[in-house]
């Protein structure tokens, strides 16, 4: 399916932590209803204004009966910060869903015991995607690494097998690495999402088990759909691939 | 309703707006993104003979009313081209009537002449033989700067092209209408420009370029009235349709490029911040046309000179 573009709504917004922020916005185009690990472009200003490019955020949640989507993001820059202004009532430019996303209700019959992985705010994707894994009958077990406090994880009680939480500063959770809260042994596959050395390290961790891992890249992009060849990414695939559409889920293995 | 059919090189497109090559990949993209019936055409991505990579390091850089670009031609190849890409761009031709360019770049006087044989052989409408990219360090950009070296290349590939050829211009050339002629006499049916203007970007915290070429490719509405003066200058110079490109992401600034005498427009960083530029740029510009009672672009092209 490809992307579909047009404005929505803000449903809500808050502020869940310093800088990080879950925007709830109306995507009425059912037509192209997204799935777990795929993200849209959002644009919260006028096409002549800056920054110039919008801002691929992936998707946190999606409810097909309500036709709200959630984002969860981080405010680093120009863009979003405009999105971060928002407010419920506002409009803004919506572009997707993009990208393959995880195959959820495949894995979920292919892998029996699966893990999650994810760290600070390459979280946001992995709650839809044990959402749809849990709903598959698969429900996995869920392990994150933060700085210093953990957000929106009180959402996966009752929806992931477990939940374990690591932080930089020992704050809360375990005081470490999230790779330290598993072993990849006990694993058919593993998901990951997260700052590269983790995902990397994890995927080290995996192929060493002899476990298949998948991880959710991010990359510099203009377009989202594969057009402007900004988000190349060298694999072992003999074509070059984009992260936005050829990922930006890959096999760890084609990665690194 | 103003008509925008616009007559480009003996095809008829429904608009005067092209997708730009390196912005709509070959099309199939931008097909639940817009009503494809309403654009004239979309230039592919730009091939080389044997396809490649592309540059390594970062590619894109944001910029005030800009994006500078350094992509390295990415490509798979023209046989690859014409093996998978192209077929998918003929059923959008087919389904939504739109003009297919294949943009054809080089390393070299023979990867012109090799590509520009193969792609005589298929089925697309018109070559766009891009003599101009900023981002390859051999070849390309060298032909867009020097009139002569333009002509002699243009020259070879026009004695093996049996496609109307469109040559695409850099903004670096030395000197604009000298290079239009070039082109002209050595046999293009018509000039599009202009490709990318070299700019730079230096990342302070790492104290160093952002790009590993150091120089890339800067376009976005930061360099659309320097584009429209080399349009206005090509237009002076020669007798072949002229295709303006450069910034245009609204439909006035389409419609300022016909008036300065462009038989057609190219779409490019525009479909980043918004995908539904090309269709809207067309609806603004027959907006305007309504407005101001005028049916067809015919009665306004050149107006301004």
């Amino acid at each position: 399916m490809r992307a579909a573009c047009c404005d929505a709504k803000v449903l809500e917004q808050t502020v869940v932590e310093e800088n990080i922020c879950l925007m709830k916005v109306l995507w009425t185009d059912v037509a192209h209803a997204p799935h777990a690990g795929q993200f849209f472009t959002l644009r919260a200003w006028a096409h002549g204004e800056e920054p110039f490019l919008s801002r691929p955020i992936s998707v946190h949640s999606w409810d097909a009966d309500t036709h709200e989507v959630q984002f969860l993001y981080q405010v680093k820059g120009h863009g979003t910060e405009k999105l971060a202004k928002l407010k419920a009532g506002d409009t803004l430019q919506v572009t997707g869903p993009m990208g393959n996303g995880f195959d959820t209700a495949a894995l979920a019959k292919e892998y029996k015991r699966i893990l999650i992985v994810g760290g600070g705010i390459g979280t946001a994707p992995l709650y839809q995607t044990t959402k749809e894994l849990a709903a598959a009958g698969n429900a996995p077990d869920v392990c994150f690494g933060f700085t210093d406090v953990s957000y929106e994880t009180a959402k996966y009680k009752g929806v992931a097998k477990s939940l374990k939480v690591a932080t930089d500063s020992g704050k809360e959770g375990v005081k470490g690495f999230v790779t330290q809260l598993y072993n990849p042994a006990d694993y058919d596959l593993i998901l990951l999402c997260g700052p590269t050395p983790m995902m990397k390290n994890a995927a080290a961790g995996a192929a060493a088990a002899g476990v298949k891992c998948l991880c959710s890249l991010e990359g510099k992009m203009a377009c989202g759909i594969g057009a402007c060849l900004g988000c190349t990414c060298k694999t072992t695939r003999e074509q070059a691939v984009s992260i936005c559409k050829d990922g930006p889920v890959f096999d760890a293995k084609e990665v690194w | 309703m103003a008509d925008l059919s616009t007559n480009l090189l003996g095809f008829t497109m429904h608009s005067p707006v092209i997708g730009a090559s390196g912005t709509v990949g070959y099309g199939p993209e931008y097909e639940d993104l817009i009503d494809l019936r309403t654009i004239g055409g979309i230039s592919g991505k730009g091939l080389t003979l044997h396809g490649q990579y592309g540059n390594e390091g970062t590619r894109l850089h944001e910029t005030p009313s800009g994006l500078i670009n350094s992509i390295g031609l990415q490509n798979p190849g023209v046989q690859h081209f014409m093996d998978v890409e192209l077929p998918e761009m003929l059923r959008l031709k087919e389904q939504y009537g739109i003009v297919t360019l294949a943009n054809l770049g080089g390393h070299n006087e023979e990867e012109y002449v090799q590509g520009a044989a193969m792609l005589s052989e298929s089925a697309v409408d018109i070559i766009e033989l891009n003599i101009s990219c900023p981002n390859v360090k051999v070849g390309g950009m060298a032909y867009g700067v020097k009139a002569d070296a333009a002509g002699a290349v243009v020259k070879m590939v026009r004695d093996v092209c049996k496609k109307p050829l469109l040559v695409k211009l850099s903004p670096q050339a030395e000197n604009i209408p000298d290079m239009c002629k070039a082109v002209e006499a050595a046999g293009a049916d018509g000039i599009s420009l202009t490709n990318t203007f070299q700019a730079c970007a230096i990342d302070l915290e790492k104290r160093k370029p952002v790009f590993n070429n150091i120089f890339a490719g800067l376009s976005g509405p930061a360099v659309r009235p320097i584009a429209l003066r080399m349009v206005w200058q090509a237009v002076g110079a020669v007798n072949i349709p002229v295709v303006g490109l450069g910034g245009i992401a609204t439909g006035r600034d389409a419609l300022e490029f016909i008036m300065a005498g462009a038989a057609a427009v190219q779409v490019g960083a525009a479909n980043f911040a918004n995908p539904r530029a090309m269709q809207t740029i067309g609806e603004e510009m027959a907006a305007w046309m309504d407005k101001n009672g005028v049916k067809t672009l015919d009665e306004i092209r050149g107006c301004a000179r």
